[in-house]
């Protein structure tokens, strides 16, 4: 009994013995810090590259990296034995399609483990991606002539793109300057594509304004149904309750009406989407979508409008130009070779300020393979490939003067109508409309929502001074 | 088959031993294991005849060892919660963020935050709407497919296995397959309700509509669940009862109202506080078919706090909010859990 009594004691003590010892490792593991964080600023890593450039140096090494299921993406990774070859390098790599694709990457960055040394990201990510110090900037690999070779040659590049994946870090200053966390690899400029075939059928020409545009979209959904287009609406845009769903068309017309998501007032941001003007477009454009937009538009991102388009459900699309080309391509889908290209709407001034999606990859600042990532690099953006992929494959938009001038890539897309002349007239004034911060993709989701609630009858001032209330505080 | 009786029985009466005549049996213990172990009573098991002297074999060390040794999966298992869980909890008072690496200690300023934003008691109510607008349909129906497949008939035994099939199916897939038959140019249900003049139903294009929807997913779901709970209590429930209502001329509808639910309950309500608290944390039907839209109409907690944690990388406040998630969670089932034992009791007919 007595010896019962002694062992049942005995256990208590055990187990309060087990559950301090436990205790401790958890008590140090906060005490340790949040991981992260630990950014150092004690020169780069590329500086350690010397001697004459050399494409062998990191023979033997094995390189991983995270990529988005894309177009794009299948070039590089049909060609990734061009690289093996030329550098003796082993490319790992995991593919993920694009819903999850972020989060992925972003969960990934943020535990501070190397488990990718290069990923694809977009210029928005760096916003998110750069201030904590997960992103390598990349200037001082591209200014060390040890570590880059003198044909990759920076100057052939778009300077719009290269500026867009350069920032300082400092909510509100404008891109272009600081850092270069990541490289311009594919671009994406948003503009209109439209079915010819309902357009001539029904005697319609491209919108040149806004109004024009919201009263073709309503013509096409009141119209082309009786003219043999079973169920076709006017114009597909991105609905879902998404940060994706503000960048591209009502990014693009939201700018060529001069408007902005934020000004600058002092040190802080102060969010401009509820001026007097966003308001009247923001609902215009909720209009538009009510009268000429998809069914179910609330669901819509550009998988679905990219496929309403060449599924000929859509009249037009407002988004970007690959997601009409991939539809326009010969046997890619019912309305091809019936999808022609068009700037789209001025503003009121006749502006063409076109918002930009640019697909860049980056580096990991974790990665022990820095250099071989470099090399890595300097090969996806360099003219060699990019050229391969615009003309054997659909790397189109091209990042790099020398490919978008180049005869054979010209030739083939002269057969999309309207696709080169829609990218030169719009290239000049395509660039980020956004304003860089780092609580981009709250600011994006809430606007979204913001969209939703005026497309399902709200009214859109209450609705985006409220937006603005709940963001100031966020981002000021 | 005799042996092996024995050999468990003298197993667990070397336990009981080993507690209670633990000083005499270590000084008569001989050094050799097995030496006194009767022939036959199982190989290698050294053990004695019951009663006296067991496990005298089994050197003392083992035998003080053993209780640790058993609760040993039980420990890792509880910190492998509670590590995790504290972890979480200890982040709450920080401002830890993608954007602050280095946080500051902030008190209970997240908590404070939640509680004084609008968009927290929105997300609370859709959450709350959501479960139990989830867990009564299928309550209901679980209920009322059980009735109907407890008459084995054959018809009955082949759907009692199709039933099972959503159960298989992973919630987030099954929300992206209602996506697309919802759709209302290209889906399939509003296809089929084009002849009667419903062709244009937009679902998941007005708040109601997405909550209803999300409802319905979670219905097509989980409710083989709560029927196969259901049936399952149904066909343990004494036949007695039933043929004396038969024989004293009840209905149909005083033998389910006095008879059957009654006793059915407590099954039924283990069905329920399942279905009520995985509806409470619901995250992957609505993100796969809303994504939490139009507007807020659809962001229950859960969303939200993916949304603060994951997608705005603001750690501490996403956090915050599955600590209150947890909260809500852990009452509710504290309530329910006591009340189903109440009611346990109850239909066993155990005074209190």
């Amino acid at each position: 009994m007595d010896m019962h009594g002694k062992l049942g004691h005995d256990r208590r003590r055990f187990l309060a013995l087990t559950a301090a010892a436990s205790s401790a490792p958890l008590l140090s593991a906060c005490g340790a810090g949040f991981g992260g964080g630990d950014s150092k600023s004690d020169g780069s890593a590329a500086d350690d590259v010397t001697g004459s450039f050399d494409w062998r140096r990191h023979k033997g090494t094995t390189i991983k990296a995270l990529l988005n299921k894309h177009p794009y993406t299948d070039a590089l990774i049909a060609e990734l034995g061009t690289f093996t070859e030329k550098t003796g390098i082993k490319v790992e790599y995991d593919v993920f399609p694009e819903d999850n694709y972020f989060d992925k990457l972003t969960v990934d960055l943020s535990s501070g483990r190397a488990s990718y040394d290069i990923f694809m990201l977009g210029a928005y990510m760096v916003w998110q991606y750069g201030p904590p110090g997960w992103l390598e900037d990349l200037g001082p690999w591209m200014r060390n002539e040890s570590a880059t070779g003198a044909e990759w040659d920076q100057s052939d590049f778009l300077p719009s793109l290269l500026e867009g994946t350069r920032w300082s870090l400092k909510a509100g200053e404008p891109l272009g300057r600081g850092g270069q966390y990541a490289l311009p690899w594919g671009w994406e400029a948003n503009v209109v594509a439209y079915n010819t075939e309902v357009f001539d059928k029904l005697g319609l020409r491209p919108a040149e304004s806004f109004d024009e545009l919201r009263e073709l979209a309503g013509t096409i959904k009141r119209k082309a149904p009786g003219a043999g287009f079973d169920g076709m609406y006017g114009v597909a845009v991105r609905g879902s309750r998404s940060w994706a769903t503000i960048h591209p068309g009502f990014m693009t017309m939201f700018s060529r009406y001069k408007l902005k998501d934020f000004t600058v007032e002092g040190e802080g941001l102060k969010p401009a989407m509820n001026s007097p003007e966003a308001i009247t477009f923001t609902r215009d454009w909720a209009d538009m979508v009510k009268k000429g937009g998809p069914p179910s538009w609330t669901s819509y991102t550009w998988y679905q409008c990219s496929s309403d388009l060449g599924a000929k459900k859509a009249g037009m699309l407002f988004d970007a130009d690959t997601a009409a080309y991939f539809q326009a391509v010969k046997g890619a889908s019912p309305a091809a070779g019936n999808i022609a290209f068009h700037p789209g709407p001025k503003g009121p001034d006749g502006s063409l300020a076109t918002n930009m999606w640019i697909w860049s990859l980056g580096m990991n600042a974790k990665s022990g393979k820095k250099s071989a990532a470099w090399l890595f690099l300097q090969w996806a953006t360099g003219k060699e490939h990019l050229r391969k992929g615009a003309i054997e494959y659909n790397h189109i938009d091209p990042v790099r003067k020398s490919v978008s001038d180049d005869a054979a890539y010209r030739n083939k897309m002269k057969e999309l109508p309207g696709f080169i002349e829609t990218f030169e007239a719009v290239q000049d004034q395509t660039r980020i409309q956004f304003t860089p911060q780092e609580q981009f993709f709250d600011a994006t989701t809430s606007w979204a929502s913001a969209l939703q609630e005026i497309y399902g009858g709200k009214s859109a001032g209450p609705v985006l001074n409220g937006l603005a209330d709940d963001l100031a505080p966020k981002v000021g | 088959m005799d042996s092996s009786t024995e050999a468990d029985h003298g197993a667990a009466s070397s336990d009981d031993a080993a507690v209670a005549g633990a000083p005499e049996k270590a000084s008569a213990a001989g050094p050799g294991p097995g030496a006194e172990s009767e022939p036959g009573a199982g190989p290698g098991s050294g053990a004695p005849p019951p009663g006296l002297g067991a496990a005298r074999s089994v050197p003392r060390w083992r035998r003080t060892l053993r209780p640790y040794l058993l609760i040993v999966p039980a420990l890792l298992l509880t910190g492998g919660i509670l590590y995790p869980f504290g972890l979480g909890l200890y982040y709450t008072v920080f401002d830890f963020a993608a954007s602050k690496p280095q946080p500051d200690p902030v008190g209970l300023e997240n908590y404070r935050r939640i509680f004084t934003d609008s968009s927290f008691w929105d997300s609370a109510w859709v959450t709350v709407l959501y479960a139990v607008g989830a867990a009564a349909v299928e309550t209901v129906l679980g209920v009322a497919v059980a009735l109907l497949l407890h008459r084995s008939t054959l018809v009955g035994r082949v759907l009692e296995k199709v039933l099972i099939l959503p159960l298989m199916i992973a919630p987030v897939i099954a929300a992206i397959i209602w996506k697309l038959m919802l759709q209302p140019s290209v889906g399939v249900v509003n296809h089929l309700l084009r002849p009667f003049g419903l062709g244009g139903v937009q679902w998941t294009d007005t708040p109601t509509g997405a909550l209803l929807s999300s409802i319905a997913v979670d219905v097509w779901v989980y409710t083989p669940f709560v029927a196969i709970l259901a049936l399952a209590g149904l066909r343990s429930l004494p036949t007695s009862p039933f043929e004396a209502a038969a024989v004293d001329g009840g209905s149909w509808w005083f033998t389910f109202r006095k008879l059957t639910m009654p006793m059915l309950w407590p099954y039924v309500l283990v069905a329920v506080i399942f279905r009520f608290m995985d509806s409470l944390k619901v995250f992957d039907i609505i993100y796969a078919l809303t994504e939490g839209g139009p507007g807020d109409s659809t962001v229950v907690l859960q969303i939200r706090a993916y949304l603060e944690a994951i997608r705005f990388q603001r750690y501490s406040f996403g956090l915050s909010y599955m600590i209150v998630l947890w909260a809500v969670v852990y009452l509710a089932a504290m309530v329910l859990v006591r009340y189903l034992g109440r009611i346990q009791n109850r239909a066993a007919e155990v005074p209190k």
